[in-house]
């Protein structure tokens, strides 16, 4: 049969292809099943503002948190990355902002890290899934499957995400070996201390705080602490009017 | 006539870009030895048998990645009962010495991609070179 | 033979051309090599700005690509024949810019080794999965269509009936894939300069001004100097709707500034007032906004005035206002208003620095090499077929 060398090429072509599509499927088919939901788990966290200190030079929650998992101290402020920090209350509250408040409550700091929304838009625009929302309300990171797009970023309303803009490893001074360190090129954010959840201890942040200010929980408990705290006091969510249903509550 | 030297050319090129690691190994006399890998110390045997380990110690960690990260589960079960993290970190290096161990044969086979050292730890690393100070409090 | 051996003749010109672009494809992959080393942070990108100018380019590009519906839809759609050479050209520009945007967002990504999770996880909520489909889709089709032209121009065949009906459907197609870009950004709650549902439609009316003035400066470059003239109809059809186009666009500026203006809820005024006038100290952005405004209304007032038309110089340099308007806007300030000030009311400006810059005009050169070797494709194939017909004409 006389064959021409396009005709060759295109066949080769089309094969290389065809086998590339056929590996794909195989291995979509032999991914393992999902781990079955842990029902009934929503962790959630409460943060009482009349506690928080009001200085702003205590930063034991935020210290503890990026010991504990590494994060670098970028000397850059535009490539900085933290997963808990504190600002005024005037910028985390819009509606705070008044000029008839005394200006010592509208300073006063509050952190600020991942609300781990329950309709989270990061996890609905990323690509990959390498970010997700899991059964007990971790909006979760991979870092092995981020590619680095970014979306995330974009679509979070609150602005807790950070990115690797270079190599994190030069920028730490000492690292805990017990978690990994991140590579450049991918996205970060606070993922409630899954690895601490996962051994029945409380994140590092919440037991950091020399007042217990932050009390962290399981928000579909009716009994736990935080729906406790909920109950008695009057909280507020940030910008609750995008539908984002944060898991992080203001006790104000 | 010319093309027949540029065809020439083009091979040659060729067998040198082909034969390049070879010469470029053989002029570091690296065809040299096998690895020879040094055991722990502390254990007498691997989770899994060792011929296991050689042939799929890198689809065993690929697996533990997805249990761990995406599914949430973080217990190894070994055949003999015995329970272990499924942790790079924590499982094996607990035993195995990363230079003494990994890396012989992953360079002596060039296999350069393990990128796992990016982010993943050994066990109590010493404080990078840089000096810089850790986190403090008022910064 | 092979098609692509016609890219392979032309004269010293042409052959320096292809160097110079070759050359500047070489420089940003030295460049890109650099930012694949020490990671996006040689970029101007930042914690709160975190897209720019690869973006900002990508969504301008696929404006570009999508223009392409404005010549195949009245030579497929309603068999206006005059259209036959611009549609080529058309089609070639769409598939230069799908391969530019292709590369934007490759260049733009952190990880891009692992660009291929895209497809191996497929996450419908996702609009990034879609538009890679959309985009994939699309160089398809008009991969397909100008093949076969080609093809079958140079074998002297008439056109198969298949091609007609993948141009239908490129019509629908090349609007989606313009509008998966503004669903990209207009869904995203806490971006108030994008959260409106007039994004989608000022994308495809900044398209289909942007798009068609660079075809224009095509055909009239290539009348000039490589004697290859799409029809003098078809360019004047193609301004026409360029006008309508900028027309709109201007229309839909004054409705987004009104609306904006009016409500004045301060999410909503802080980026425009940003872009064009600065904010609290931040206004790297306002001069290069309101020269964007100014240069499109100078050529929507060159266009319109018909004693300005009578002179030949007015349609190229319409065009080219049109063009460097919309790329300021489109391929810039779109994309620092969604991100200026931040979700925390930060300012933090972006300024691209140089080595993105050489990096989006490397690929910028990809383009312009792609388009170079389609263009040149078609010229010698139209060459060949000419002469044969005069060689024919001869022999009879």
């Amino acid at each position: 049969m006389k064959i021409t060398r396009k005709d060759f090429l295109r066949l080769s072509g089309l094969s290389l292809l065809a086998a590339g599509a056929v590996q794909a499927v195989r291995r979509e088919l032999r991914a393992a099943p999902a781990q079955a939901p842990q029902a009934g788990v929503r962790w959630g966290m409460v943060i009482d503002l009349a506690k928080c200190r009001r200085d702003s030079g205590c930063d034991r929650c935020i210290r503890a948190c990026h010991e504990a998992h590494n994060v670098p101290r970028i000397a850059n402020p535009r490539h900085e990355i933290k997963w808990i920090w504190k600002q005024p209350l005037a910028s985390i509250f819009p509606f705070v902002k008044s000029t008839y408040a005394a200006s010592s409550s509208v300073e006063q700091q509050a952190p600020l890290l991942c609300n781990h929304c329950a309709q989270s838009p990061c996890t609905r625009v990323c690509p990959t899934q390498a970010t997700w929302k899991r059964e007990d309300g971790i909006v979760m990171m991979d870092w092995h499957r981020c590619i680095g797009c970014r979306y995330c970023m974009a679509a979070c309303p609150y602005g807790s995400r950070s990115f690797n803009w270079e190599e994190p490893r030069p920028a730490l001074a000492s690292i805990d070996a017990s978690f990994p360190t991140r590579s450049k090129g991918v996205v970060e954010k606070c993922n409630f201390c899954a690895e601490r959840i996962a051994r029945n201890q409380l994140p590092a942040c919440v037991l950091a705080c020399p007042e217990k200010a932050m009390v962290f929980g399981n928000l579909d408990d009716p009994q736990s602490a935080p729906r406790a705290l909920l109950r008695e006091r009057f909280a507020v969510q940030r910008q609750p009017e995008l539908g984002t249903n944060p898991s992080v509550f203001y006790l104000v | 006539m010319r093309e027949r030297v540029l065809i020439g050319l083009g091979l040659a090129l060729l067998l040198l870009a082909a034969s390049g690691p070879l010469l470029i190994a053989h002029g570091r006399r690296q065809l040299s030895a096998a690895p020879v890998l040094q055991k722990p110390s502390n254990a007498a045997r691997c989770i899994l048998p060792a011929e296991t380990m050689r042939r799929s110690h890198m689809r065993l960690l690929v697996q533990w990645r997805e249990d761990v990260v995406r599914r949430n589960q973080r217990t190894f079960v070994a055949p003999d009962g015995h329970s272990y993290p499924k942790s790079l970190t924590g499982a094996c290096l607990g035993c195995h010495d990363k230079q003494q161990f990994c890396d012989r044969c992953h360079s002596y086979a060039g296999v350069a991609t393990p990128y796992c050292w990016n982010c993943h730890n050994q066990p109590a690393i010493a404080s990078t070179q840089t000096g810089l100070q850790p986190w403090r409090s008022g910064q | 033979m092979f098609l692509m051996e016609k890219a392979l003749t032309g004269s010293r010109r042409y052959w320096m051309w292809l160097a110079f672009l070759l050359g500047a494809i070489a420089v940003a992959g030295v460049v890109y090599l650099r930012q694949l080393d020490e990671g996006l942070g040689i970029t101007g990108l930042s914690r709160d700005v975190s897209w720019g100018l690869y973006i900002g380019q990508f969504t301008f590009f696929v404006g570009v690509a999508a223009s392409a519906v404005v010549v195949v839809l009245p030579f497929y759609l309603h068999r206006a024949r005059q259209f036959a050479r611009i549609t080529l050209l058309g089609e070639f520009l769409a598939m230069a810019a799908v391969v530019m945007c292709v590369l934007f967002i490759f260049v733009d990504l952190g990880q891009p080794a692992r660009v291929l999770n895209i497809l191996l996880y497929p996450t419908p909520s996702s609009l990034m999965f879609w538009d890679m489909l959309s985009l994939s889709g699309y160089l398809i089709i008009n991969a397909s269509l100008t093949w076969a032209a080609l093809r079958h121009e140079r074998d002297e065949l008439p056109h198969p009936a298949w091609m007609r009906t993948v141009a239908l459907i490129s019509i629908p197609w090349a609007v989606s894939i313009h509008t998966v870009t503004a669903f990209l950004y207009c869904g995203l709650p806490g971006r108030s300069h994008w959260m409106t549902a007039i994004l989608a439609p000022r994308f495809l009316a900044s398209a289909f001004a942007a798009g068609p003035a660079l075809l224009i400066l095509l055909c009239l470059f290539l009348r000039r100097a490589a004697d290859y003239d799409p029809g003098e109809g078809a360019v004047k059809t193609l301004s026409t709707i360029m006008t309508y186009a900028a027309v709109i666009n201007v229309f839909f500026m004054l409705v987004e500034i009104f609306t904006v203006g009016y409500a004045r809820i301060p999410e909503h005024t802080q980026p425009l007032t940003y872009l064009y006038f600065g904010l609290d100290g931040a206004y790297r952005m306002a001069p290069f906004m309101c020269l964007s405004g100014v240069l499109l209304l100078v050529a929507v007032a060159l266009l319109l005035t018909p004693r300005a038309l009578g002179f030949r110089w007015t349609l190229p340099v319409a065009c080219v206002l049109i063009f460097a308007s919309l790329w300021m806007e489109k391929g810039l300030g779109l994309i620092v208003g969604g991100f200026v000030p931040s979700p925390l009311g930060n300012l933090t400006e972006y300024v691209p620095t140089l080595p993105e810059w050489t990096i989006v005009a490397g690929i910028w050169a990809v383009g312009a090499l792609l388009v170079t070797v389609f263009v040149r494709i078609a010229i010698v194939v139209r060459g060949a077929e000419r002469h044969a017909c005069m060689e024919h004409a001869q022999g009879d």
